[in-house]
């Protein structure tokens, strides 16, 4: 084949995507856009009314502002709330035109180029690698009863399973930014275990098909049906790259009598450059319901990207003996900020939390740890347990710790342990003379400080957790 | 191996060295010894490249002006030292601490960085050698370590590492005499014509095990006498007022 044919296959090829392209939501925030994205979408007419009624909840709503990051007021008619995935023309041609340092990134991180392609937003040809991978997970999946597909797709397949979950948990009338996400949602997972089962492997995102540029809004919904476990990882150490500032998902993850959710993150969203400008805004909304007794659900996150984190993934522990977990590391460099905790309620008696937040910061950087340990009267013989610890590398960052304990009980015991610390200079002196250079010393010390919560994360997700551990705080020794 | 000509070291503005002279050539042991105060520690950590000094003179290391070389680069180029106080990393574990660096130092020669099964038989073979117990090597680095401990990891750190100028801070202070007799274990059977040690001492007892090549007395940031292993008898006698 000649180079004119070539040219000339590649555009009969990408030739099919133009329809697609123009299917854009108009702009600003009203009931014609909650309108288009249901129809794009659709969506049966109880799922409609459902987003518009959380629309008309948010009118009478206001950003919350207790936070400690503040950022520019956002104009919520200036943005578009729906556009197709680009169509290949947009995307990058190859690798070559990706910038240098996020390829550079990928190579540290030790990434396959052909997950680098994708990572990078170029465009691959729709059979490739890990399509037909994630088929064959599909097959072993349903094979056990087990629903995993995109949210958009259970609305229509599973709609009494979504009708009788959604929102559950993260009512519409939450908050700002949880109402603004039930309203115009345009995609994210719906997982559904069966009762008994226990899933056979952990489920990404990165094996969904059509997974990429689920949006701005992303909305995951998670069923853990009696004595089913699932673990789940949401993420990806790799920089994403994203349009979109303000992310507003939520996540609702519900765990019934005997069954456990292990949710873990690594974000890695663009955290703006070495002065603050640019990054992504992460107001994230993640609750779980232990809704039956016995239940269990465990959050790990690694945050290490975006401008601002903003997010406390929490657990109602409604089930008599269950149990909520946080692990939670959060890296802040340049001028980064996170505010980030969780909040456990504790309702059924005997019900256990526990607690472990890291928080690093460096740079300009300025992090905070807030958390709620609620226990109600009714909550007898409960029992929390939280350390926070931040270290601090530099002397312009900030840490700061903010708990709120109540305890409505005597027979229930409150633990709290805190310790701030700065990177000592004579560790690292120590490690440069074992022959270790300033990089390796910062990843090796900041590893063993987030030890206790790398080891929650699948042994998938640990390798490369630990080298970004090291790659976010680049630069910010010496 | 090492060559040191009119040494001058200060930190914010303080002397510590006041022009050291010492030349130190491979396969030799030099002990230096010292009053509290006299710079000892100083000589240490300027030879390792540690921040903080106002360095002037010269210093050489097999030949290349060490002066404006960082300290990682140092390591790599095979100049350890043995610290005082060697320093607690909560939650790095010890192999995992000691492989790093071991492949940092390969990696640097240009050689094949060692993989885990081959590391562990290297450190199982190495802690065999020196009679120590290898259950201390899964522990998170120094924590909770006694000092008898921390010193015997330092000298378990310098057989797998393969220095050429090993410099030992002071390893021998609240030792018992099991644990010197492990230390002095571990820099004998380390000898060789290729390999040099710097041994800094308060006491002459570690000299009943390691026999140095020479014993220099450092005073005042200058060494002010050089002699022979009856050096530091003479001095455990004496002390070290008479000599100034």
């Amino acid at each position: 084949m000649n180079q004119q044919e070539l040219e000339k296959n590649k555009e009969y090829k990408y030739g099919f995507t133009t329809d697609i392209e123009s299917v854009r939501a108009p702009k600003g925030l009203n009931e014609e856009t909650i309108q288009f994205i249901s129809k794009i979408k659709k969506e049966p007419e109880w799922m409609l009314n459902w987003r518009l009624k959380a629309y008309k909840r948010l009118k009478s709503l206001k950003e919350p502002n207790w936070q400690k990051p503040k950022y520019p007021k956002i104009n919520y008619q200036d943005l578009y709330y729906y556009s197709a995935p680009k169509s290949a023309q947009d995307k990058p041609k190859s690798l070559d035109e990706v910038d240098p340092k996020l390829l550079e990134t990928y190579a540290k991180l030790g990434i396959p180029l052909k997950e680098q392609e994708k990572l990078s937003g170029v465009a691959v040809d729709a059979v490739f690698d890990s399509v037909s991978v994630a088929t064959t997970f599909k097959d072993k999946l349903t094979e056990k009863g087990i629903i995993f597909c995109p949210i958009s797709e259970a609305i229509q397949k599973h709609p009494a399973l979504v009708k009788k979950y959604i929102g559950s948990v993260i009512p519409i009338t939450d908050h700002y930014f949880a109402t603004l996400n039930s309203a115009v949602f345009t995609d994210g997972s719906f997982v559904y275990i069966p009762e008994g089962v226990r899933c056979p492997m952990e489920l990404s995102t990165y094996f969904r098909i059509n997974a990429s540029e689920t949006g701005q809004f992303e909305r995951t919904l998670i069923i853990a049906d009696k004595g089913s476990y699932v673990s789940y990882l949401e993420g990806c150490t790799a920089p994403m790259r994203d349009e979109n500032q303000l992310h507003a998902a939520n996540v609702e993850l519900i765990a019934l009598d005997d069954a456990e959710i292990k949710y873990s993150t690594v974000q890695n969203w663009y955290p703006g450059d070495e002065n603050g400008k640019g990054g992504i805004y992460n107001f994230v909304t993640k609750r779980g319901a232990c809704r039956g007794k016995n239940s269990k659900i465990s959050w790990t996150q690694v945050e290490t990207g975006s401008a601002i984190t903003w997010k406390y993934p929490s657990c109602i522990l409604q089930g008599d003996n269950s149990v909520g977990e946080f692990y939670s590391i959060a890296i802040t460099n340049n001028y980064q900020k996170a505010d980030t905790g969780t909040k456990m309620i504790h309702l059924g008696k005997n019900t256990k939390s526990k607690i472990i937040s890291k928080g690093i910061s460096a740079g300009n950087a300025d992090n905070t740890y807030r958390g709620l340990v609620d226990i109600k009267q009714k909550a007898v013989n409960s029992r929390n347990y939280t350390q926070c610890d931040s270290l601090l590398m530099g002397n312009k960052c900030g840490a700061h710790t903010i708990p709120y304990i109540k305890n409505k009980n005597s027979s229930s015991i409150v633990e709290h342990e805190a310790t701030t610390s700065k990177i000592n200079e004579e560790q690292l002196y120590y490690c440069n003379q074992r022959g270790l250079n300033q990089e390796e010393a910062v990843g090796l010390i900041v590893n063993g400080f987030c030890k206790e919560v790398l080891q929650q994360l699948p042994m998938e997700f640990a390798v490369e957790a630990q080298k970004l551990v090291g790659i976010s705080l680049e630069g910010s020794v010496g | 191996m090492l060559e040191i000509k009119n040494l001058k070291a200060s930190i914010n503005n303080k002397p510590i060295l006041k022009g050291l002279n010492l030349n130190i050539k491979p396969g030799e042991l030099h002990a230096i010894m010292g009053p509290n105060g006299s710079g000892k520690s100083t000589l240490a950590n300027v030879l390792s490249g540690k921040n903080g000094y106002e360095v002037s003179g010269v210093l050489n290391y097999k030949g290349e002006n060490l002066k404006e070389i960082p300290v990682e680069v140092r390591a790599q180029k095979g100049i350890f030292l043995a610290f005082q106080y060697p320093l607690e990393i909560p939650g790095v574990n010890t192999n995992i601490f000691l492989k790093t660096s071991l492949n940092s130092i390969l990696k640097a020669k240009g050689d094949k960085e060692l993989d885990s099964l081959a590391f562990l038989k290297l450190v199982r073979e190495k802690s065999l050698e020196l009679g120590i117990d290898e259950k201390f090597l899964s522990r998170q680095l120094n924590v909770g370590f006694s000092g008898g401990e921390k010193k015997k990891n330092e000298i378990l750190q310098m057989k797998i590492l393969e220095p050429y100028l090993s410099i030992l801070d002071e390893t021998d202070s609240g030792l018992d005499i099991d644990a010197l007799k492990i230390i002095a274990k571990g820099v004998n059977s380390s000898r060789s014509s290729k390999k040099s040690f710097l041994v800094i001492t308060h006491y002459q007892r570690l000299l009943d095990y390691i026999k140095p090549d020479f014993v220099h007395v450092l005073a005042d940031g200058k060494i002010v006498k050089t002699g022979c292993g009856e050096l530091a008898q003479e001095l455990e006698k004496t002390g070290y007022t008479k000599l100034n």
